[in-house]
């Protein structure tokens, strides 16, 4: 496979370890009154799905970059790749943006 | 029909024009009493045992493409006893325990060779973590026995025993270990259970699960609606997808594993080797192929196929530890998909759903677990209690904190 980061280009999937689902990502809130059924589901749980799943690859033998690849899991093809620094940001500015309005 | 060596001679002298199909293709029933999804090893031996043990009637395996067509004909055959968890360990003693009289029991031979593993150590720390298990292993019933590099040369001289980087300091033998003829174990489930009544439907892919106030009541499925009393699923790779139809997710991630058979050879590999630096084991078949696999391909896969990094690491560390492997030919690869659990240990449980009963995430090592798993699975589903050597099994235990983590990595599957 190759991953087409976004910085470095199309580099082998080999330079990258694997992690997992991109939802890894939203950590529960730890003094949240469910907190222990949320990590529970945060550590343990997956959808796992067949077909499109968002996941964290690590360029270890690269630039140390985490991103977010979303693959499908049946047929190995990569759909889109972005660092997940961006993603997490993006999700940031979603959430304060909600809670502003709500 | 019963097989022998009398019915053999008597087929010869007539042509062989008696024999019959090993199982029947019947149509399905409107009812059964327990639903089957899965027709891999563990579903049909759940079958099986359901008929045979518990005397249940009823009973259909239902499997979307044909049995013996998923893991259980795709593995690499070795089964072993030689876990360190009390978890584990009884479980897969009593596991091979099944093994040892699993021809007379099925009337069928699976060809289960017991001709023992070999797990090379390669440091001193190896050595050290090789006689704690061994340990661990007779004092659950098990055998183990530590060599030092010259009983090792004993048995396998070829090895690269001098290697500058991972040089052979021994091993850890579990003589009763070894191979089985993996399609023969579908197949012989598959006769013992048809034998007891059991309806086995093939192509018949369960797409729904219909579930009131609770509680199963069938199973929607490419041949119609199939009302059952309680249903078990044993679908390996696709657990998530089948349990997901009732809404639940599992501790499962799914992984591609894959396998390797060269040309055949004349017979130089007595048993099985497993290499301690590297992922990389290998056994002879009866037919002289070299039969050896390595790592899962690390990232999630419906696939059934690999990648050539993979292929590439087995067959280096394949190299490392054989030389005279570079002097065969590769004949074929394939891949399987395997559940791989949270802990790299699997499930024999009850759900939430009333009558809905789910046995999965066996990882890469589910074949050897095939009778006990069944037996497990069945007693499970007769009796609403969980079998003796399986009562750890629970899909609650990562919320209790009662992991199973042979290899101490925690909640990352690929690593298991
Ligand atoms: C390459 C490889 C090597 C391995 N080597 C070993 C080894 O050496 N030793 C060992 O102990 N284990 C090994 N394993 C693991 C072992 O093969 C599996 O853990 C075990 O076979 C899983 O149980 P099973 O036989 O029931 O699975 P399967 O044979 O996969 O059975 C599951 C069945 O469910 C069916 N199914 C799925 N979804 C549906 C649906 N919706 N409706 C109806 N049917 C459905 C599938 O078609 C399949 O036939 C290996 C696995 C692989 C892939």
């Amino acid at each position: 496979m190759i991953i087409n980061h976004p910085l470095l280009g199309p580099r082998d999937a080999q330079e990258f370890t694997y992690l997992g689902d991109a939802e890894l990502l939203n950590r529960p809130y730890w003094l949240s009154e469910t907190a222990l059924q949320q990590f529970h589901e945060y550590l343990y749980l997956r959808d796992n799905p067949a077909g499109t799943h968002r996941e964290l690859w690590f360029h270890e033998q690269g630039d140390r970059s985490w991103l977010v690849v979303t693959r499908d899991t049946g047929t190995h093809e990569i759909q889109n790749v972005e660092l997940a620094r961006d993603v997490a940001l993006a999700r940031r500015a979603a959430r304060t943006a909600g809670e502003t309005r709500g | 029909m019963r097989y022998s060596a009398f019915r053999l001679i008597k087929e010869a002298l007539t042509g062989h024009k008696g024999w019959r199909p090993q199982w029947r293709d019947p149509e399905p029933q409107p009812h059964y009493d327990y639903v089957i999804i899965g027709g891999g090893g563990h579903g049909l031996a759940t079958a099986y045992y359901l008929a045979k043990e518990f005397e249940a009637a009823r009973i259909a395996v239902l499997e979307k493409g044909w049995i013996g067509g998923g893991n259980v004909g795709r593995n690499t055959t070795i089964i072993r006893s030689n876990y360190l968890l009390d978890g584990n360990a009884p479980f897969y003693e009593f596991s091979l325990k099944l093994w040892e009289n699993l021809e007379q029991d099925l009337n069928y031979n699976a060809m289960v060779s017991q001709r023992g593993i070999l797990n090379l150590v390669h440091t001193d720390a190896q050595r050290d973590a090789a006689r704690r298990r061994g340990n661990a292993m007779i004092l659950h019933g098990s055998d183990a026995e530590l060599l030092d590099p010259a009983g090792v040369r004993a048995l396998y001289p070829f090895l690269n025993f001098d290697d500058a980087r991972f040089p052979i300091k021994g091993g850890l033998l579990h003589r009763r270990g070894g191979t089985v003829r993996h399609d023969a174990v579908a197949w012989g489930y598959a006769r013992g259970a048809d034998m007891r009544g059991v309806d086995i439907l093939q192509n018949c892919e369960v797409t729904g699960l219909r579930i009131e106030d609770g509680k199963v009541l069938g199973v929607d499925t490419t041949r119609g609606y199939i009302s059952a009393g309680k249903v078990g699923v044993s679908v390996a790779g696709n657990s998530s997808r089948v349990m997901g139809l009732a809404g639940m997710r599992l501790p499962i991630e799914s992984h591609v594993l894959q396998a390797f058979v060269s040309e055949g050879l004349k017979p130089f590999i007595p048993g099985v080797i497993t290499f301690g630096a590297g992922h990389f084991y290998c056994s002879q078949s009866d037919k002289g192929g070299l039969v050896f696999g390595g790592d899962i391909d690390m990232y999630n896969s419906y696939a059934q196929r690999g990648n050539l990094p993979v292929v590439e690491d087995v067959v280096e560390s394949g190299m490392a530890l054989i030389p005279a492997l570079g002097r065969a030919r590769l004949l074929r690869s394939w891949g399987g998909i395997m559940d791989m659990s949270m802990d790299g240990s699997p499930f024999i449980d009850k759900t939430h759903i009333d009558g809905l009963y789910f046995n999965g995430g066996w990882c890469y090592g589910g074949f050897k677990a095939t009778p006990a798993a069944g037996y497990c699975f069945a007693h499970l589903l007769h009796t609403d209690r969980p079998h003796d050597t399986a009562a750890a099994y629970r899909l609650d235990r990562f919320m209790s904190g009662h992991m199973i983590d042979e290899k101490g990595q925690g909640a990352q599957p690929n690593l298991h």
